[in-house]
């Protein structure tokens, strides 16, 4: 069509040409890398923990001074939680998934193994798997006779309940229930029950592939050690549920501070307000730039129109169509802004690649690349219409006119 | 000529006020985000101890048995009981200091305020002077209190006005998870940003409130709090001689070569400790200083440095989108400029006017750019980190800002201002 004499013009429009299609390029590579980044930081928060999470609440307390009533207090707190209206189970733990700090050991099928994978174990009272509402896929909880009181390697631990990660890595293809492994202290762990999922308090150094690695031991811990309950509530009942949880725990004992009492929703939200913040931060910045750059286009293919009235009005008088004038000017933005992508997808790529490079970002995944280039032909068609229909609408008449 | 020129700009500013107010805005952002996320990396990668962070140095050893020893590996991040009282007793550096964090519960005698948990660290008396603490009243405990396990306590100026009211309470007695100790000074406020003695804890969190003696919190058991690392089960992790590390250990040394001697030290130490079988592999010690130290844990959090990435390539758009309509605005005048050149303008005057128009709008954009980043670190502010209270404009960063204001300013400027004075003023006049 048009496509010649369109490039004819731009020829001899060279430097604002070549700006605007590397004003789009790097608006493209950005916002592919933006959305990318954007995209893992939500699939992060996403990440499931493996609990009920809508029906769990979390008290976090500790003691004042050395307590020698602990355990038999750590009893008597569980007794007065459970019976708070509406609560199903209670336990006390070590740590909770998104919680921070975590308590991790090796896992292997030899003992003092040096290539053992690190993970997160998870102790504490009776009802913990029930409270938490993991899902068991093989095997069984642990029974009450199973449960050990703490005493850091010295007693034997006769059991052990590994997540579906661990079982997958350690015995493929095969069931794990039965197997033993090495966690804690020099006898094994007979694997007593296989749990779906349970995530792990926070990232670990080793990366993705560990992050599913955690177990539950049945190890007694008093609240001074352990330092966390959990509630799970039916999840209407959770907000009076919170509000008692403090009076209930000073008639026990009112000698204690309690630090914190979440839901688990905020637990999450904690772990991941970073994560939050970043994706904003990228989506305002993508939004900005893309204003920017659609204004950048009005601009110049205003100016343009200004610039060509006359040859428009030439045109228009030798039989040029309104449509035509129109299309001309789509077609303008059009092949400007594919340079623009091209050089941005490479450009993107290039970004990505640095990255990855510095700042341990995964690979671009290939679906950004269209997503941004469709996002920024309709962008320009969008800026563009204004100046074109302006274009469009001169009369024929202004050739005959000096500008 | 330059008000005449000032004339010129704002008359062409009258006639195209959206397009100027874009250009304006589009620079104004790009810099107002480009400072924002430049003054946070500022603030966060700053010199904590400036003027010592060359001086004080962090003391790693190898601890572990030889079952899993790789070659070239990095020694473990902290050190053990045993041998952190081995280096203190040695003291072969000028000055040293053991410590670990903790967490302690505070009972005010008072009827009106309940007990509540503060953030500790359990010491020896160098770290003091080691780290330049400032005090407002009394000082630090002496170095028998350290042998004598003595009940002694250094707590920050918000807990003695939190407690007593006032920061006259030295010699008073304050309760610590159930003990009575003695109140032997009281700090000013201090935050070290990171607080680089111990990074087990969120890096740029506010410091500790509460200092004593490493040794009386082994006495009462004071709870530590931090990270531990054990390479064989044992049933008390924090006695010593236990296989665990969860102490750091910090050494001052005022010279390069009390340096390298110390390091030679560390290593006939390490040498000494494998000959008696107490460590099984070879000798792996690391003497890094603040600044080393530092960089080689990361401290600056990842999202700040790609957020100050995303933002530097958010001002080259705003920027090429500026020089690009600010050109063509220029190109546009080629016929006033055509008869301006006629009339007797030379090449250099047309560049320097349309030069001032355009730094005008850089300038525009550079000031209104500071008032945004001045919002946007206000919202940095109130963001749910850690270092939210740190992201302050400071003097070198507002001189910065400016600097880049002007320099963006020019850099938009000169190539539509160069090509526009290139105009044929013939060919133009022709056109007339």
């Amino acid at each position: 069509m048009h496509f010649f004499p369109i490039l004819a013009t731009l020829r001899r429009h060279r430097t604002t040409a070549l700006l605007i299609v590397l004003e789009i390029a790097l608006t493209c590579a950005i916002v592919c890398n933006a959305l990318f980044l954007i995209g893992d930081r939500l699939a992060r928060m996403d990440r499931p923990s493996g609990l009920v999470e809508d029906e769990l609440l979390r008290i976090r307390l500790t003691g004042i001074g050395t307590k020698a009533d602990d355990k038999a207090v750590t009893v008597q707190d569980l007794a007065a939680l459970r019976a708070i209206p509406g609560v199903k189970f209670v336990a006390d733990t070590n740590m909770v998934p998104f919680g921070g700090s975590s308590w991790n050991s090796g896992i292997s099928t030899i003992p003092d193994d040096p290539n053992g994978n690190s993970a997160g174990i998870y102790m504490g009272s009776q009802d913990l798997v029930e409270t938490l509402g993991v899902q068991l896929i093989a095997g069984r909880d642990f029974t009450p006779e199973e449960y050990v009181e703490d005493a850091r390697g010295t007693a034997p631990v006769p059991s052990i309940i590994i997540t579906r990660a661990i079982a997958d890595r350690l015995f493929p293809g095969k069931s794990a229930v039965g197997q033993k492994v090495y966690v804690t202290g020099k006898e094994p762990q007979t694997i007593v029950g296989v749990i779906e999922q349970i995530a792990r308090p926070n990232d670990t150094r080793a990366g993705v592939d560990l992050a599913g690695f955690s177990v539950i031991l049945p190890i007694l811990l008093p609240y001074t050690m352990g330092g966390n309950y959990l509630l799970r509530v039916e999840p209407s009942r959770r907000t009076d549920a919170l509000a008692a949880v403090d009076a209930v725990l000073n008639k026990v004992d009112p000698n204690r501070i309690i630090l914190d009492r979440q839901t688990f929703e905020e637990v999450r939200k904690d772990h991941f307000k970073a994560d939050r913040a970043m994706a904003y931060l990228l989506t305002g910045v993508s939004l900005a730039l893309l204003i920017i750059t659609a204004f950048g286009v009005v601009g110049l293919a205003s100016f343009w129109v200004r610039q060509r009235t006359r040859q428009i009005g030439v045109r228009r008088a030798l039989g040029a169509t309104r449509g035509d004038i129109l299309r001309y000017f789509q077609l303008e933005n059009l092949i400007l802004t594919t340079a623009g992508i091209i050089v941005g997808m490479a450009l993107a790529y290039a970004i990505n690649l640095w990255l990855m490079q510095k700042y341990q970002v995964p690979r671009l995944s290939a679906v950004f690349l269209p997503a941004g280039a469709l996002l920024l032909w309709l962008l320009g068609q969008v800026a563009v219409f204004g100046p074109a229909m302006r274009a469009s609408a001169i009369p024929p008449a202004i050739a005959t006119r000096t500008v | 000529m330059f008000p005449y020129y000032l004339d010129l700009a704002l008359r062409s500013f009258k006639r195209n006020v959206a397009l100027t107010v874009l250009m304006v805005f589009a620079i104004a952002f790009g810099v107002g985000a480009s400072m924002t996320t430049l003054t946070v990396l500022h603030v966060l990668s700053t010199d904590p101890i400036p003027g010592k962070s060359h001086q004080l140095y962090f003391v790693q050893l190898e601890p572990r048995k030889a079952l899993g020893a790789r070659p070239n590996s990095e020694p473990l991040e902290q050190m053990t009981y045993a041998d952190s009282q081995a280096l203190l007793r040695a003291g072969k550096a000028d000055r040293q200091a053991m410590m670990t964090g903790g967490n302690a519960a505070i009972e005010p005698q008072r009827s009106d305020l309940k007990p509540f948990f503060l953030r500790g660290r359990w010491t020896t008396v160098d770290f003091f002077a080691m780290f330049r603490v400032p005090f407002v009243a009394g000082g630090a405990w002496t170095a028998e209190d350290d042998t004598r396990n003595s009940r002694v306590i250094v707590i920050s100026r918000d807990v003695a006005e939190k407690v007593f009211g006032s920061v006259d309470v030295v010699g008073k007695t304050i309760r610590v998870e159930g003990n009575d100790m003695r109140i032997t000074g009281v700090i000013d406020s201090w935050r070290p940003a990171p607080h680089f003695y111990d990074l087990n804890f969120d890096t740029y969190s506010e410091g500790d409130q509460l200092f004593a003696p490493f040794s009386t919190s082994r006495d009462l058991k004071l709870s530590h709090s931090g990270s531990m690392d054990c390479w064989e089960e044992t049933p008390d992790s924090e006695v010593l001689g236990a296989p665990c590390v969860w102490l750091q250990f910090w050494v001052e040394l005022d010279s390069k070569a009390k340096a390298d001697s110390y390091r030679t030290f560390l290593t006939s130490y390490s040498e000494e400790q494998k000959r008696a079988g107490r460590f099984e592999r070879e000798p792996n010690v690391r003497l890094r200083d603040v600044t080393e130290w530092l960089e080689f844990k990361e401290v600056v959090p990842r999202d700040v440095r790609l957020q100050t990435w995303v933002s530097l390539g958010f001002l080259l758009v705003c920027l090429i989108n500026t020089v690009g309509l600010l050109l063509t605005k220029f190109l546009r005048r080629s016929v006033e400029i055509g008869v301006r050149r006629a009339l007797g303008a030379s090449k250099r005057s047309i560049f320097f006017q349309l030069l001032v128009e355009s730094s005008m709008i850089g300038l525009a954009g550079g000031i209104l750019g500071l008032i945004l980043a001045w919002l946007g670190l206000w919202a940095v502010r109130h963001q749910p980190t850690q270092y939210a209270a740190l992201a302050e404009l400071d003097l070198p960063m507002l001189a910065m800002t400016f600097l880049l204001a002007v320099f963006t300013s020019l850099l938009a400027g000169l190539l539509p201002a160069w090509r526009g004075c290139q105009v044929t003023p013939a060919i133009q006049l022709k056109s007339l």
